[in-house]
């Protein structure tokens, strides 16, 4: 199906309407889970893990119990008697709740103190006597593959700490390529551990009727329906008999779609105590303890010929995966989407290969702000490409140029096996690079250097895949990843839309109004979006990896143009005419060549519940599952121009450019503001953002003081662009933006900084490219203030 | 233990017998029951909490309520007034100036102690003025924007845009 | 996260202060800005069983030029430093530390003279006051005493003051003519520690010769440190560029870096050297201005 929209007056797709939910988060009248507060509600606080690898001795609860306010202590062993210690994670393996027998993470969740107010839960918690006796840590993922290393998981029939190798392409195809090959670059490179960090801690109140046998949990949750199912699993309380609501959430990234165990001690707490059960985490628990993003350590080489022409690419990761394999991706793809790192080029052949690995640290892997991998597999090929155009003296642009995949092969299939839906990548590299003066840069670029100045311009040219995605391939614990919508049009034309995505910030109560808005004829300002209630919203797998607009926002076309079918056929009664006669123009149906003849869809809707046709089935709503025929691919160009101080190896980043290709535009200003954001968190990631770990295991950052989020100093001011093309198979050819700019972006600035420094010699820095790291090039390199 | 303590919040005074160690944060919003101020960290970092307290912006979690006794606080739900938007509100929703919505308070409060005080502030003065209220969703861009069309509109400049708390879904500017 | 419970105690004046701070010894701990005291403790790294509130004595929160001084009064915040007039115009070197003091919001609540009583290495305003030769005004149960800055700061988060003693003032003297001064910071981002800082104060002879140097040096050590030698080194000198140099290269001897997540302790004390330097200059040519 093609994007065909009405040219009309009442047209909404493509403005820039101002959303319709800041009104509340402008007057404070955002709710978000801390904000609510329940009748005779109690407090949890959870004991952690000081030690990385320990044996847990014994645990004393008592001096916890005396605490005035304190109405319990949960343990893993109480947990245990449950059967409850252990839950299944996201991909497969199997968390433990409270720590049982011994804790494999610092900061792992020992024990929780359920109290009458706040307070007394951490005063609780600070009383709580834990014994441990330490073990050997392993922190380091290529030392847990050492032959002598201690086996974390004791829990596991395997005794090893290698959890998984993963396989994708042609391993004959490229080993021949590259045996072949006139030029072969390596280089190894890694992507930090990093971590979301929504603004808002992850928290929930879990509020347990017994007399119902009922559960209402209030959750931080970006997948509301995904977690009424698992807890179904987990608790065996019957599914209808649980209620996931997650109200205004502060932003997710990511971080939001595990269910952790705070979630399921909470449940717990409120069964024991037959009270609402709140517990907020903390920003140390936030960090030190949710899930984490990357963390991948990766070996990448390019076969290509003397022109610059690349054949094939091989690609070798370990994984650190932390302690329990809880990383957040479709049963069929243990690493994710991340073969799709042949990115946008030409490729014949490729083989990637993927080993997960157990180490001492917090769980995770989850999509923070990417699609499941996509943004490793982005940085990745956008490093090498540019490490192959220094091996050959070549100009960076010049040598994308030469290997993009031209506009007249989409669908283009990708040696790993993806379908890229659509893309006309040279126009938009050609747009990028005048946009920004791209010669005129490398001008000045050669001016500066023969004065002794450091100034770089560093490009990435990604491709995204987004939209998770068609049933046959993609799933989360076997729950296929459609998507859905429920339309609800009233008597007077006023509609209500529910859908089974939750927003962090998206402006999705803006973008859904606008599509059904556009397909019904309506004002944006007569649709309501309703979302996050797993009782009155239809089914979905949720917000994240980009695929609200290209699943739900389909789901929502969709649903309306079902509705419009039905509308189509009160329209002829009401007219007298065939519905063969009535053509939908300007918002409204009208009789062909008489366009005076009309009906409006606030009177269809009237007439729906009024005046059916006879025999017609009365009122006006309709439900849709969308399940996407492919996966969509956004794309984009960025360009960071960088100058360097030769005496401090600060970096600054004087210009970035983001031209994005994400399809057709619904709402720009909101798809601006997405990329400035993510744009955001990709210069954190490139400059400032690691999480580390010290040999015993420690998480040395575990808040903002150590853990870098920049402030609006830092941040650099974006330059945005966009070319369209739209997606061929989404039905208003959108295809999704809020990750693009996380995933593209990293490669530009490191790219930028490499560049200023090549002449030095160097071909890589990984990130975080922090000024010592410069320093040390600089120095080295004999230049100094 | 308990002391009394007096606050005024937005023109209301409100008086409760409180623990030492009861932040200003928690008294704003579970004894004034004022929700708009948010929580996003420990470590006087974030800035989710600010509030402007005797007409300066303060966080909010690093004091403790019986030290703002007697105080005049303001909040994210004081600013507007008669169901009018303050220009400052006005200005965030006309430029994008939040996403998730969790810093905004924050934002907002930072914002209107700058215009306060520099009614004509420079892009990078902004910047500075907002350097302790953390955002993750917007890259700041939307918000600096935010501040400095609201100092437009508060200096009466051209193109003062109306909007109020109920109208929604008109094309931004 | 949320404090131990404590005794919350509001004197009105400083005797009354110092009384309770007899009375109560090491169980008690002043409380001014709280900007560092309360995240400390809300992870309960701090945890007194009384706080004393100086907040409300009276007739503290004073800033003004006397008998030779800038003094500034114990409740003095950082933004009142960075904001004030007199400041901006005649201390280069203090309004330089006031803007990057941690961040805008911060500087409002927490005071100058409750940072160094923090006498956190990374403290920025230790190291100014180094390098402007501040002095510390003590009550105690006895009246007042004065305590030149280098004495008053004696180790890691720990001073010269006894547990029955108040910071009521800090000191600042009234640099001469062709004075200048400037604070130069690394931070990761704003509102952290310093990875690295300078503070530099000089004044000039009639000649353009370097009179008197201080130079503070901040997160490089155990404590604040003082670059003597560095200090010693630019007296009767030219400020010219290999004099500045020069000196640069002694404070960063006198560095006592350790490593951490900020920077290793080998950039920190090229950091020492490259921020000297540029410190220099730019005290060196507000001293030739002024």
């Amino acid at each position: 199906m093609s994007a065909t929209l009405t040219e009309s007056p009442h047209r909404v797709l493509g403005q820039p309407i101002k959303r319709k939910e800041d009104p509340r988060f402008l007057t404070g009248q955002g709710r978000y889970l801390d904000d609510i507060k329940l009748p005779n509600m109690a407090y949890m606080a959870i004991v952690r893990s000081p030690y990385a690898h320990a044996r847990i001795v014994s645990i004393n609860k008592e001096p916890a119990l005396a605490v005035p306010g304190v109405l319990a202590v949960i343990t893993g062993e109480d947990l245990e008697k449950l059967g409850l210690a252990w839950m299944p994670t996201l991909n497969g393996d199997q968390q433990m709740v409270l720590a049982v027998g011994k804790v494999l993470f610092q900061y792992q969740e020992v024990a929780a103190v359920i109290a009458t107010s706040r307070e007394a839960a951490y005063d609780g918690a600070a009383a709580v006597e834990v014994e441990y006796d330490p073990l050997p840590v392993v922190v380091d993922p290529f030392k847990a593959l050492e032959p002598d290393a201690p086996i974390l998981r004791e829990d596991r029939k395997e005794k090893s700490n290698h959890i998984w190798r993963w396989e994708s392409g042609d391993k004959a195809a490229t080993d021949k390529a590259f045996a072949e090959a006139e030029v072969v670059i390596k280089e190894k490179i890694r992507f930090p551990r990093v971590h979301p960090s929504p603004l808002e801690p992850c928290g929930c109140i879990a509020d347990y009727n017994k007399t119902q046998n009922h559960l209402t949990l209030y959750v931080t949750s970006q997948a509301p329906h995904a977690y009424r199912t698992v807890l179904a699993m987990v608790t065996k309380l019957p599914e209808h008999q649980i209620r996931v609501i997650s109200p205004d959430v502060g932003g997710g990234f990511g971080n939001k779609v595990p269910v952790y165990p705070g979630y399921v001690v909470a449940i717990v707490g409120s069964m024991l105590t037959g009270r609402p059960v709140k517990w907020v985490e903390t920003r140390t628990e936030n960090l030190a303890s949710t899930h984490f993003a990357r963390d991948y350590h990766m070996t990448v080489e390019i076969a290509a010929t003397r022109e610059g022409q690349v054949k094939a690419l091989r690609v070798h990761t370990v994984a650190d995966h932390g302690a329990f394999d809880a990383q957040a991706v479709p049963s069929k793809w243990p690493a994710g989407l991340f073969n799709i790192c042949t990115g946008s080029y030409t490729f014949e052949a490729a083989h990637v290969v993927v080993d997960a690995v157990y180490t001492n640290k917090a769980p995770g892997g989850v999509a923070h702000r990417c699609s499941f991998r996509v943004t490793e597999a982005s940085y990745l090929i956008e490093r090498a490409m540019d490490i192959l155009a220094h091996e050959l003296k070549m100009d960076p642009a010049e040598l994308r140029r030469k290997n993009l995949i031209p506009a007249d092969k989409f669908p283009w299939k990708s040696p790993t096996g993806w379908v890229y839906d659509s893309g006309n990548y040279h126009h938009t590299l050609d747009y990028a690079l005048n946009l920004i003066g791209y010669k005129e840069l490398r001008k000045e670029q050669a001016e500066k250097r023969a004065r002794g100045e450091l100034m770089g311009i560093g490009i990435s040219f990604f491709t995204e895949v987004v939209g998770a995605g068609p049933s046959k391939h993609f799933d989360i614990l076997g729950i296929k990843m459609f998507d859905s919508a429920e339309i609800r049009v009233h008597p007077t034309g006023k509609a209500i839309v529910r859908l089974g995505t939750r927003h962090q910030g998206q402006g999705h109560e803006t973008t859904y109004a606008q599509i059904v808005a556009e397909e019904l004829g309506l004002s944006p300002d007569d649709v309501l979006v309703e979302e996050g209630d797993t009782d009155t919203a239809p089914y979905g797998l949720g917000t994240y990896a980009s695929r609200s607009t290209p699943t739900s926002g389909a789901a929502a076309a969709m649903c309306a143009r079902r509705i419009r079918e039905k509308a189509r056929k009160i329209a002829a009664y009401l007219l007298e005419c065939g519905e063969h006669d009535l053509e939908w123009a300007d918002g409204r149906f009208q009789v062909k060549g008489a366009p005076h003849q009309s009906v409006t869809m606030q009177q269809i809707a009237f007439a729906a519940y009024t005046n059916p046709p006879p025999g017609m089935e009365p009122g006006l709503e309709a439900t849709y599952y969308y399940d996407p025929p492919n996966l969509t691919f956004p794309y984009g160009c960025y360009i960071a121009v960088v100058d360097i101080d030769k005496g401090t190896g600060e970096v600054k980043v004087r210009r970035f450019l983001a031209v994005d290709d994400c399809g057709t535009i619904i709402n720009p200003m909101i798809v601006q503001g997405q990329v400035h954001g993510g744009l955001t968190e990709g210069f954190a990631i490139a400059f400032m953002q690691d999480i580390v770990f010290d040999e015993n295991g420690n998480n040395l950052v575990t808040n903002f003081t150590e853990y870098m989020l920049p402030t609006a100093v830092e941040t650099p001011r974006w330059e945005t662009a966009h070319t369209v093309t739209p997606s061929p198979h989404h039905p208003l050819g959108a295809k999704g933006v809020g990750e693009s700019p996380n995933v593209g972006s990293p490669a530009a600035f490191v790219n930028a900084v490499v560049d200023a420094l090549s002449h030095l010699g160097v071909r890589h820095i990984d990130m975080p490219i922090t000024r010592e790291k410069v320093w040390r090039i600089l120095r080295s390199a004999g230049i100094d203030e | 233990m308990g002391h009394r303590i007096a606050v005024t919040i937005n023109g209301q005074r409100y008086e409760a017998e409180v623990e030492p160690r009861l932040l200003l944060v928690h008294f704003i919003r579970e004894v004034a029951g004022l929700t708009g101020t948010h929580i996003g960290c420990d470590t006087t970092s974030c800035g989710a909490c600010t509030v402007i307290l005797n007409g300066k912006p303060i966080k909010s979690c690093t004091m403790f309520a019986v030290q703002a006794d007697g105080s005049e606080i303001r909040t994210v739900e004081g600013l507007a007034q008669n169901g009018e938007f303050h220009p400052i509100q006005k200005a965030f929703w006309e430029c994008h100036g939040l996403q998730c919505g969790y810093c905004t308070p924050g934002m907002l409060m930072a914002g209107v102690a700058l215009l306060e005080r520099n009614p004509n502030p420079t892009e990078d003065e902004v910047r500075r003025a907002i350097s302790g209220n953390l955002c993750r969703c917007t890259g700041y861009q939307n918000i600096v924007k935010s501040i400095l069309r609201a100092a437009e509109m508060m200096r009466g400049g051209a193109g003062v845009a109306s909007g109020s708390p109920v109208g929604r879904g008109s094309p931004a500017q | 996260m949320i404090p131990a419970a404590f005794e919350y105690v509001a004197p009105r004046s400083v005797a009354e202060a110092v009384a309770l701070l007899r009375q109560h010894s090491y169980d008690a701990k002043v409380i001014a800005g709280g900007q560092s005291l309360i995240p400390m403790m809300r992870f309960r790294m701090a945890q007194p069983k009384v706080l004393v509130d100086i907040g409300r004595i009276p007739g503290l929160d004073y800033l003004r030029e006397e008998d030779g001084y800038l003094r500034i009064g114990a409740l003095v915040r950082h933004a009142t430093m960075e904001h004030s007039p007199l400041i901006q115009e005649r201390y280069p070197l203090l309004a330089a530390t006031a803007r990057v003091v941690a961040d805008p919001l911060v500087r409002n609540l927490g005071t100058v003279a409750g940072s160094l009583v923090h006498a956190d290495p990374a403290g920025d305003w230790a190291a100014a006051m180094m390098a402007a030769r501040a002095q510390v005004v003590v009550a105690g149960p006895d009246g007042e005493r004065v305590i030149g800055i280098d004495d008053f700061l004696v180790d890691t988060f720990t001073t010269a003051l006894e547990p029955d003693e108040l910071v009521v003032e800090v000191r600042v003297p009234i640099p001469g003519p062709r004075s200048g001064g400037d604070y130069q910071k690394i931070e990761r981002k704003v509102g952290d520690f310093a990875t690295a800082a300078v503070a530099v104060q000089v004044t000039l002879d009639e000649a353009g010769r370097c009179q008197q140097a201080g130079i503070g040096l901040c997160a490089v050590g155990p404590i604040t440190l003082r670059a003597a030698a560095a200090e010693e080194a630019l007296v009767g000198q030219p400020l010219d560029e290999a004099t500045i140099r020069k000196a640069a290269a002694l404070a960063a001897e006198a560095a006592q870096p350790t490593s951490d997540t900020r920077g290793s302790a080998e950039y920190k004390r090229d950091m020492v050297r490259v921020l000297t330097i540029r410190a220099l200059r730019s005290a060196a040519a507000r001293a030739l201005k002024a």
